[in-house]
């Protein structure tokens, strides 16, 4: 499985060390497990061909790190090589520079557009902008419905005219109606189509001519698989879109598509969307995805996340304790709360490079926000002294929180002992490092 | 041959009505026929060949060297069947070939459709709607084409099996989902039952149930809404709703199915188990066919977890629902 590259690449490459060079062979053996792992997170096969035979090259004759072991030496050259093929900075949306900006978003059925445009026009309303919808898909049952709801929940102005009317007359009849009403942008809700179905996309490009699109957004579902790469090649020969809008990845997809779409059509992924609520979709940083992919984590977003819950002093305070291992239980209590306003566990755990077995587990023992109350309530049952120095903790005091708590014996043991492999953890990334799964007794 | 919607659903002891009551409801004039169906299948699968220029010529079986096992291979990835499935299948025949059980060139295609459709098929297992109400339930994550499904399904089980059906908007969570799900029981000519957004979609189901069995229709249809299987609540939930039909009725839900978008890439096989974990899923409908996927993950998702793939979604039209024919399936995977 794919969260254990890492592992995997460590065993295949453990007799490497010595000699301080990768060896022909060594590459191969670890090209295969990369392969393999790309696969798995639905990579396209052309695309990991060539990637593959490209990190091949860079990693034949790369002299070992000192800092690091051979396995995460080739890690570190396949981040890299990922995060330079998902493409560099993000781009913006372009704006326009008189009259409403016209949106336009495309995409596959059940890709998620409906709720996509619900969650820009949120989005683009907490930058100082009147974002309104209008509503041209006249196809699926209930559609307008659906987005007369989420406009109305989004506080987004909605223009619809039914299903009875052609949908390229709809939005360039909305287009006049958002110049009328000093609308800043207009999303252009479109019916999801098959990539084949040549009627339907000639609407769309129909639509494309008469309201000229500022931003042209593909939305992709990131569980898609091989198929993305034909779906976005369609789309891009028929609208060339701009961009990507990456939806439902709260989920565990690893989001290989992303990675496909982009190395095939060089369209940037611009928005991702991480959850059922309207708030929850976010600048895409291709950067980060890298790391997804490969079952990395992404420190980055979550360091943004902390930040934006955090105020600066607190963050450079936490910085230093972690770097000296100073971190304490009341400090985790203390990240644990803000942890749990950005959102479920899941989705903050998931960002933590190293967490995607800890994720894992959690969700095999069931664990989910009820069991943070639980969390909460095992360190409130704890003395100052002992949050500040879990070793502190011995038997009798373990019962005594154990019985404050409502807890376990057990449960308490669990919590010191992965609080402790969690400041091990943090102090080395914050020393710059990658962190060695075997060394966290998580590999 | 395509199997039947006669053969692809075990009615029990139910007597073998005739076509009735279903000129109410509008719809097509009569259902494609099976062969127009995988003509529409193979011809958008060829233009996927095409694009990915993986097609596997007749030479490539006789030649059947090493280069040829890897196209293989790679029709097969490039399908979503996945990298464990496909080595498993290409190995076992691989090693077939090689014992001399099977002779180079187009007996190595027929074997490995056949390896191909054994792994798809769940021993032909039916639709079981043999109960009275038989209660169906049709879960997944979130835009697979549940809602649409279940109009396509309620509609067939009318004009084909001429049974009675009550779809149960059990989708509380969506914006518009049940009138989305409304629009489709007026289409296909069955009763709804609902209730209200944000409601709690356990009481829809009893309520359904509880209307079958009062007025005696033979099957209920329950929607759910769409959720990722990584959230755990909302996993929970979906538990919970059937709980409550299996304590309204013995036995129910009878069929639990989940939705898979056949553009699902290696993913599916993680929502399969986790819904699978969740409410004991009882088979797959593969939808979206229609497109140039070709739903090879579904293959993954019978061979790793014996869940069987039930039936087929290839349009948006209220006939474009099929009974799964493995066999067509598997053909079609090779894109010949």
């Amino acid at each position: 499985m794919f969260d254990q590259l890492s592992d995997r690449l460590q065993e295949t490459l453990s007799g490497v060390r010595a000699r301080g060079k990768l060896t022909e062979e060594d590459v191969d053996r670890a090209m295969r497990e990369i392969r393999l792992a790309l696969l798995e997170a639905d990579v396209n096969f052309k695309v990991v061909k060539q990637f593959t035979s490209q990190v091949r090259e860079r990693c034949l004759g790369a002299g070992v790190l000192d800092s690091l072991n051979p396995g995460q030496q080739v890690v570190k050259i396949v981040n890299e090589e990922l995060a330079e093929l998902m493409g560099g900075a993000s781009r913006d949306l372009a704006f326009a520079g008189s009259g409403p900006t016209v949106i336009l978003i495309a995409g596959l059925q059940g890709s998620g557009k409906t709720t996509a445009c619900a969650k820009l026009a949120k989005l683009l309303a907490g930058q100082g902008k009147s974002a309104a919808l209008v509503a041209c898909d006249t196809q699926r049952p209930a559609a307008v419905d659906q987005l007369l709801t989420v406009g109305e929940q989004a506080g987004a102005r909605v223009y619809e005219q039914g299903t009875k009317r052609d949908p390229t007359e709809i939005a360039e009849w909305a287009l006049g109606q958002a110049k009328a009403a000093g609308d800043d942008v207009l999303i252009v809700d479109t019916a999801g189509r098959l990539h084949i179905d040549e009627e339907l996309m000639a609407e769309l490009a129909a639509i494309r001519k008469r309201t000229k699109p500022h931003d042209i957004l593909l939305v992709l579902d990131s569980m898609t698989g091989q198929d993305a790469v034909n779906v976005a090649q369609a789309f891009a020969e028929r609208v060339d879109f701009d961009g990507v809008l990456l939806t439902k990845l709260d989920g565990d997809a690893r989001g290989g598509a992303a990675l496909s779409v982009k190395a095939v059509t060089g369209k940037p992924i611009l928005y991702a969307s991480t959850g059922e609520k309207l708030d929850q979709l976010e600048r895409f940083h291709p950067e980060r995805m890298a790391g997804r992919i490969l079952g990395m984590g992404d420190v980055m977003s979550l360091i943004e996340k902390a930040e934006e819950v955090s105020d600066q002093k607190q963050a450079e305070d936490l910085e230093r304790k972690i770097r000296r291992q100073e971190f304490t239980l009341e400090d985790f209590l203390q990240q644990m709360r803000q942890v749990r306003r950005m959102g479920p566990l899941g989705n903050v755990l998931g960002l933590m490079p190293g967490m995607g077995r800890a994720v894992k587990q959690l969700r095999q023992a069931d664990l989910d926000d009820r069991e943070l109350d639980r969390l909460e309530a095992i360190i409130l049952s704890m003395t100052p002294a002992e949050r500040a120095r879990p070793q502190l903790i011995d038997g009798s005091r373990r019962k005594r929180i154990a019985r404050g708590s409502g807890t376990t014996v057990q449960a308490v043991n669990q919590l010191v002992k992965q609080f402790g492999q969690m400041r091990k953890l943090m102090a080395q990334l914050a020393k710059g490092k990658l962190p060695d799964p075997q060394q966290l007794g998580l590999g | 041959m395509a199997r039947s919607w006669r053969d692809a659903f075990d009615l029990g002891e139910r007597p073998a009505e005739g076509v009735s009551g279903v000129e109410e409801g509008e719809g097509p004039a009569g259902p494609e026929s099976g062969s127009g169906l995988f003509k529409r299948l193979r011809d958008s699968l060829s233009k996927s060949r095409q694009a990915l220029q993986a097609e596997l010529g007749a030479s490539l079986f006789d030649q059947l060297d090493e280069e040829a096992w890897e196209r293989i291979e790679e029709a097969l990835i490039l399908a979503d069947v996945g990298a464990r499935t496909t080595a498993e299948v290409v190995g076992r025949l691989e090693a077939e070939v090689e014992a001399g059980a099977v002779p180079r060139g187009d007996p190595v295609r027929e074997r490995l459709v056949e390896l191909l459709a054994e792994a798809a098929d769940g021993d032909g297992a039916r639709v079981d709607l043999s109960a009275r109400p038989a209660v169906v339930m049709i879960a997944g994550v979130n835009g697979t084409g549940k809602t649409t499904t279940i109009g396509k399904l309620a509609w067939h089980l009318r004009r084909e099996l001429g049974l009675s059906v009550i779809v149960a908007a059990a989708d509380t969570y969506r914006a518009a989902a049940i009138e989305q799900l409304e629009q489709w029981a007026e289409r296909a000519g069955a009763e709804i039952v609902r209730g209200s957004p944000g409601g709690d979609p356990g009481a829809v189901v009893f309520d359904a149930i509880a209307a079958a069995e009062s007025r005696g229709v033979d099957v209920v249809v329950a929607d759910t809404a769409g959720r990722l299987h990584t959230h755990s609540n909302l996993m929970a939930e979906l538990a919970k709703v059937r709980r409550v039909a299996a304590k309204r009725l013995e036995g129910a839900p009878h069929e639990s199915l989940i939705v898979i978008d056949a553009t699902t890439g290696q993913n599916g096989l993680r929502q399969a188990r986790a819904f699978a974990e969740a409410v004991d899923l009882t088979g797959v409908v593969l939808t979206k066919l229609d497109g140039t996927a070709k739903g090879g993950i579904a293959l993954a998702i019978a061979s790793e977890l014996g869940l069987p793939v039930k039936l087929i979604g290839v349009g948006e039209g209220l006939d474009d629902l099929r009974p799964f024919d493995p066999r067509e399936f598997a053909t079609a995977l090779l894109a010949e």
